[in-house]
C-alpha cells in the first residue's frame, strides 16, 4: 500500500502524527511530513484510522 | 444485536456517522436508520465558518466522507426531526407522525446556536450553526454590505471577523468581556487575538455589552446599540453566543438533561440508549470531571467509543479522552489540547505571544493541563496523550528546557 497526503487539504494540524507518529510526523517549518510512503502492512490498522480522524480528508491509502 | 435489530440513530452530523459506521465496522449487520431534521446528508461544519464563508469551497465540497459508502446500508430519514423518546420503551416519535421502535438509540443531536431576545427574523441578523445559515450569511456578505457587527467574541464569532476582513468587508467585533476569547484561554492569551484581529482591520470592541439593535424602515438591521452609549452601524449582524444542546425534545423521555444528556462513564444514557457529540454529558477519567465537549474531534471520537458501548455494554470501558481542537483565523492555525480553567497557571514554552506564534502550558495543582499552540502545531499533539497520563507541569516544562 502507498500513503499519500494532499496537501491542498492537510492544515498540518497532526492528529495523523498523534495516532502513528512512525508513519507521520511534523518537521521544523511546522509541516506534516509522511516518513515512510510505503510503510509496512503491519502499520495499516493505524494509518487507516489517521485516514478516518484526519479532519480535512486529507490522507489516503492507495493499494499496489 | 443480530440481524432483526433495529438501531436508530438521531441526528445526521458528524458523531452520528461516526457512530453508525462504527456500528458497521464492529459487525452490526441490522437495520441502521438514521434521522435527521436538516435534510442534507451528513456535512461538515467547521468549513462553515471558514472555506465555505469565504467562498473558496462550496457545498459541494463538504459532504462527510462515509455517508454515501455503500457498506453503511442506512435508511435515511432526513428533513424529519424526532419529537419525542421513550426511553424505557426505546420508542422515537418522529415529527411526520410516525413511530419507530428500537432495539438500540444513538442521540446525536448535537447543539444550536443560542440567539439574542427579538433577533430572531429580523433581516440581517444571523446565527451560524447550520449549513442554512452559513448560506444565507454568506448571500448577505456577498451583496456588499458596510459593515458586519459580529456579537461574541468566542471561536465561531472570531473566525467570522477573520472571514468578513479576509472579503476585505470592515467588521467590528464586540463581546462584554475583556478581551476575545477570555472565557476559553484567559487574558493574556485573549489579548493576542485582540492584537490579532485590530492589526487585521478589525474594529474590536470589548468590555461592552449590547443593549439592542435599531432597524430601518424596511425592518432590516441597522444598528447595534451598546452599553456604553455607541450604535455602531450594521448592514449585517452575525450572533455569535455559543450554543445550546438539543434537548428540549427529550422532555419526559425518563432521560437525566443537564446542559446535554447525562450518560454514565461509557456514554451510555439508559439501557440500549448511548449519547454522543455535542450532546453528551458524562464523566471523563482523565479530569474525574463532568463534562460537555463541542469540538469535532470529540464528535468523532465518542462517536466510535459509544458504537462499542451499545453493542457490548457489558464490556464497556469509559470514554477517557483529553479535549482537542482547531481553529483557524488569517494566517493563524491555533491548536489546543486540554480542559483549562480560570486560575490555571499558563507559561509561554516556545515562540512568543508577540509574534502571534508559540506554545503555551497550561498547569493546575502540579500537573499540565492544557497544551495551546499557535502555528505550532507539534507540541500540542505531542503533548496530548502525556496530559492523559497525568504528567506533572514541571515535567513538561522540562520538555522544552
Ligand atoms: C461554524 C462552526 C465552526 C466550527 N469550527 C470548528 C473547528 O474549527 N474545530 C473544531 O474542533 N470544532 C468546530 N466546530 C464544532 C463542531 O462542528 C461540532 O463539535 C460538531 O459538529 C458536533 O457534531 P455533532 O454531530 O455532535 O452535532 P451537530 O453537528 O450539531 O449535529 C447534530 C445534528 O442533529 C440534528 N438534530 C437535532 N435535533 C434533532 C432531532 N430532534 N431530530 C433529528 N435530528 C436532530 C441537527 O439538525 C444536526 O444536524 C464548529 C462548529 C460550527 C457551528
Ligand atoms: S490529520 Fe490530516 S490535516 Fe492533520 S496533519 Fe494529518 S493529514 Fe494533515
Amino acid at each position: 500500500m502507498k500513503v499519500t497526503v494532499d496537501y491542498d487539504l492537510c492544515e498540518s494540524n497532526a492528529i495523523c502524527v498523534g495516532i502513528d507518529p512512525e508513519t507521520f510526523e511534523i518537521r521544523d517549518d511546522d509541516v506534516m511530513y509522511i516518513i515512510d510512503e510505503h510503510p509496512d502492512a503491519s502499520r495499516r490498522a493505524k494509518i487507516e484510522e489517521a485516514v478516518r480522524r484526519c479532519p480535512k480528508q486529507a490522507l489516503a491509502i492507495i493499494e499496489e | 444485536m443480530d440481524d432483526s435489530a433495529t438501531i436508530a440513530v438521531v441526528g445526521a452530523s458528524t458523531a452520528g456517522l461516526a457512530a453508525a459506521g462504527s456500528l458497521r465496522a464492529r459487525g452490526f449487520t441490522g437495520r441502521l436508520v438514521m434521522i435527521g431534521e436538516e435534510r442534507f446528508r451528513p456535512y461538515d461544519r467547521p468549513p462553515l465558518s471558514k472555506q465555505f464563508l469565504t467562498g473558496q469551497w462550496d457545498s459541494d465540497r463538504l459532504a462527510l466522507p462515509g455517508a454515501d459508502a455503500p457498506d453503511l446500508d442506512v435508511d435515511w430519514r432526513l428533513g424529519v426531526g424526532a419529537t419525542g423518546l421513550d426511553a424505557a420503551s426505546r420508542t422515537i416519535g418522529l415529527a411526520d407522525g410516525s413511530e419507530l421502535r428500537c432495539d438500540g438509540i444513538v442521540l446525536a443531536c448535537g447543539a444550536s446556536a443560542r440567539r439574542l431576545p427579538g433577533t430572531l427574523g429580523v433581516p440581517g441578523i444571523h446565527v451560524l450553526r447550520t449549513l442554512d445559515d452559513a448560506a444565507a450569511l454568506r448571500r448577505d456578505l456577498e451583496s456588499g454590505p458596510g459593515r458586519v457587527v459580529v456579537v461574541g467574541a468566542g471561536f465561531v464569532g472570531c473566525e467570522v471577523a477573520a472571514t468578513c476582513r479576509t472579503r476585505n468587508i470592515a467588521v467590528t467585533l464586540v463581546d462584554p468581556l475583556d478581551v476575545p476569547l477570555q472565557r476559553v484561554f484567559g487574558a493574556a492569551v485573549g489579548a493576542v487575538f485582540a492584537d490579532l484581529h485590530r492589526s487585521a482591520g478589525v474594529d474590536v470592541r470589548t468590555g461592552v455589552g449590547v443593549a439592542g439593535f435599531d432597524t430601518d424602515a424596511s425592518g432590516r438591521v441597522s444598528r447595534v446599540r451598546l452599553d456604553d452609549g455607541t450604535a455602531p452601524e450594521a448592514t449585517v449582524v452575525v450572533v455569535g453566543v455559543g450554543a445550546v444542546a438539543n434537548t428540549s425534545w427529550l422532555e419526559g423521555s425518563g432521560l437525566k438533561i443537564d446542559d446535554g444528556i447525562r450518560c454514565d462513564p461509557s456514554c451510555v444514557a439508559a439501557p440500549g440508549i448511548v449519547a454522543v457529540g455535542d450532546v453528551l454529558r458524562w464523566q471523563n477519567p482523565v479530569f474525574d470531571e463532568s463534562m460537555r465537549v463541542e469540538h469535532w474531534d470529540h464528535a468523532f471520537a465518542s462517536g466510535e467509543h459509544a458504537a462499542g458501548s451499545l453493542l457490548d455494554p457489558a464490556n464497556a470501558g469509559p470514554l477517557a479522552t483529553v479535549p482537542w481542537f482547531w481553529s483557524d483565523q488569517y494566517d493563524r492555525k491555533i491548536q489546543f489540547a486540554g480542559r483549562i480553567a480560570p486560575g490555571d497557571d499558563m507559561v509561554v514554552v516556545d515562540g512568543s505571544l508577540d509574534e502571534h506564534r508559540f506554545v503555551a502550558l497550561f498547569g493546575r495543582a502540579g500537573r499540565l493541563v492544557g497544551v495551546l499552540g499557535m502555528n505550532r502545531p507539534r507540541h500540542v499533539i505531542g503533548l496530548r496523550p502525556r496530559i492523559a497520563e497525568g504528567i506533572t507541569f514541571a515535567d513538561a516544562l522540562a520538555v522544552f528546557a
